[in-house]
């Protein structure tokens, strides 16, 4: 029988409730320069994982509400059992610890300045030991499956994605987002042709009027701001034309499928927030990058991403497990090694919706109960800001 | 049912995907409409790749693209029934 949001799933509780499905101990860096120090620590100390990433610093306004949004989230996720944070100076690292600090998990910073790169290393591994030994013996509990939040994303989409890889996802959010998970889409520029029937999917005409204002805000402020030809090979990409997708509509209406047929969305998320409206579908706004939106949505709390592809994206993020989807059969011949559901059966006809996203629902149960994505074996751990404009 | 070469997403679309490696001009492809499960045939008119798309009847510059039952851009050259349709015929509306 299939599993259902009634089935068990045996994950890790935190302690503020949330469940987590990885038990991570995370070596956060607040900006660019203390990458080495954080890495550093992680090499000095088994079982800990650096997260290096290439901004904050002279960052200001609503791009350093994101940055703060981004660090704070991650460390928060309840993939992550315990966080060091290291910053080159104490006052933004210790905002951020006590961002982190409101879930109740263990969390301490470090700053460089005034220790140097050798003392705030040794400082934070002994800390790093502690929180290891401490994580390593957290006992997995019974959670169901309703207690989950999953997230979507396609990449190198083809036309297979909307013929089969997206409506799984979809088919999996129509019987799982009743149960009471929660499930959030984005990828805003990525809906452009398909705007008339993603307002019309929202709970409502004010939430449908918001998401709108969203998606035309995009339209203006960046792309016709910065255009200087259709986009064709950057939207779609060079790979969409590889597999056959023309245009953005084209795309937009495959990606749409992710969302189901009955699913509506009851809130616009900003990059990187957490909803806080209950269960249900959310729309986050983000790029239609794979590894920025991956890192955004695991920063606003999901914790496993379902990811339809056609011709073969590879990514992956360092906390939240990416399950791979694909339906295009030579993408399964040739690099099978990153695809965890085949439905290569749905473009045969020999496989129906409702068992594909059975699949998918059932490989979503042992992704929670601690099997490696096809990402995380191979070593994807892709960690990208989003950087909403240049820093002063 | 035997395996279909083409998937056409509703009744109102004008075009459909090839779903098989190695589609060669010529073909006899048994097409499936995914909506509602009918079916029917048509010959490739060319090499057409895995996932690119085909015109299921002749189609003129100017014509509206129709996939998933909604409007995905404009035909710029004219494309004959099976004949292969992508960026060398098929341009956005938008941007």
């Amino acid at each position: 029988m299939a599993l259902n949001g009634k089935s068990t799933i045996r994950a890790y509780r935190r302690e503020n409730g949330r469940v987590g499905v990885r038990n991570h101990v995370v070596i956060l860096p607040v900006d660019d320069i203390s990458n080495a120090a954080c890495e550093a620590v992680a090499n000095n100390i088994k079982g800990t994982m650096a997260l290096p990433h290439a901004y904050g610093r002279l960052q200001f306004g609503e791009d350093l509400d994101l940055h703060f949004r981004t660090m704070i989230g991650t460390g928060s996720n309840p993939n992550v059992a315990a966080v060091i944070v290291i910053g080159i100076e104490p006052g933004w690292t210790q905002r951020i610890v006590e961002g982190i600090a409101k879930t109740g998990k263990p969390v301490e910073g470090f700053a460089i300045e005034q220790n140097g790169d050798l003392k705030t290393i040794m400082d934070a591994s002994r800390k790093a030991k502690e929180f290891v030994h401490w994580a390593s013996e957290l006992p997995r509990e019974e959670c169901r499956m309703s207690e989950l939040w999953i997230s979507t994303k396609c990449g190198e989409s083809d036309t297979t994605t909307g013929l089969g890889s997206c409506p799984t996802v979809g088919n999996m959010y129509d019987k799982l987002i009743p149960e009471g998970i929660y499930g959030v889409f984005g990828e805003t520029s990525e809906i452009t042709g398909a705007e008339h029937i993603c307002k019309e999917r929202a709970a409502s005409a004010e939430v449908g009027e918001r998401w709108y204002a969203m998606w035309k805000a995009y339209q203006d402020e960046v792309i016709e701001a910065h255009k200087i030809d259709d986009l064709s090979e950057s939207q779609p990409t060079k790979g969409n034309i590889e597999g056959g997708l023309t245009t953005i509509e084209e795309k937009a209406l495959g990606n749409l499928e992710k969302i189901g047929r009955s699913c509506r969305y009851i809130d616009i998320l900003e990059p990187a927030e957490q909803p806080t409206n209950g269960p249900g579908l959310y729309f986050m706004d983000t790029s239609s990058a794979a590894a920025e939106c991956v890192t955004l949505m695991a920063a606003g709390g999901y914790v496993i991403h379902t990811f339809p592809t056609g011709q073969g994206n590879v990514v992956g993020n360092p906390i939240v497990p990416v399950i791979k989807i694909s339906a295009n059969p030579r993408t399964l011949r040739t690099m099978s090694e990153h695809i965890d559901v085949d439905v290569t059966g749905i473009l045969r006809r020999d496989m129906t919706l409702e068992e594909a996203g059975d699949t998918l629902i059932d490989m979503i149960g042992r992704t929670a109960n601690g099997r490696s994505t096809a990402a995380e074996a191979l070593g994807h751990r892709e960690f990208v800001m989003t950087k909403l404009y240049r820093s002063a | 049912m035997s395996q279909p070469h083409l998937l056409v997403h509703e009744q109102a679309d004008n075009v459909g995907v090839v779903v098989v490696e190695g589609l060669k001009a010529g073909a006899d492809m048994l097409c499936v409409v995914t909506a509602d499960n009918s079916s029917f045939h048509l010959t490739a008119k060319a090499d057409v790749p895995i996932g690119h798309k085909v015109a299921l009847k002749d189609l003129k510059s100017g014509d509206t693209a129709m996939k998933y039952g909604e409007d995905i851009g404009r035909f710029v050259a004219d494309v004959e029934k099976g004949g292969h349709v992508h960026v060398h015929n098929l341009k956005t509306k938008r941007w």
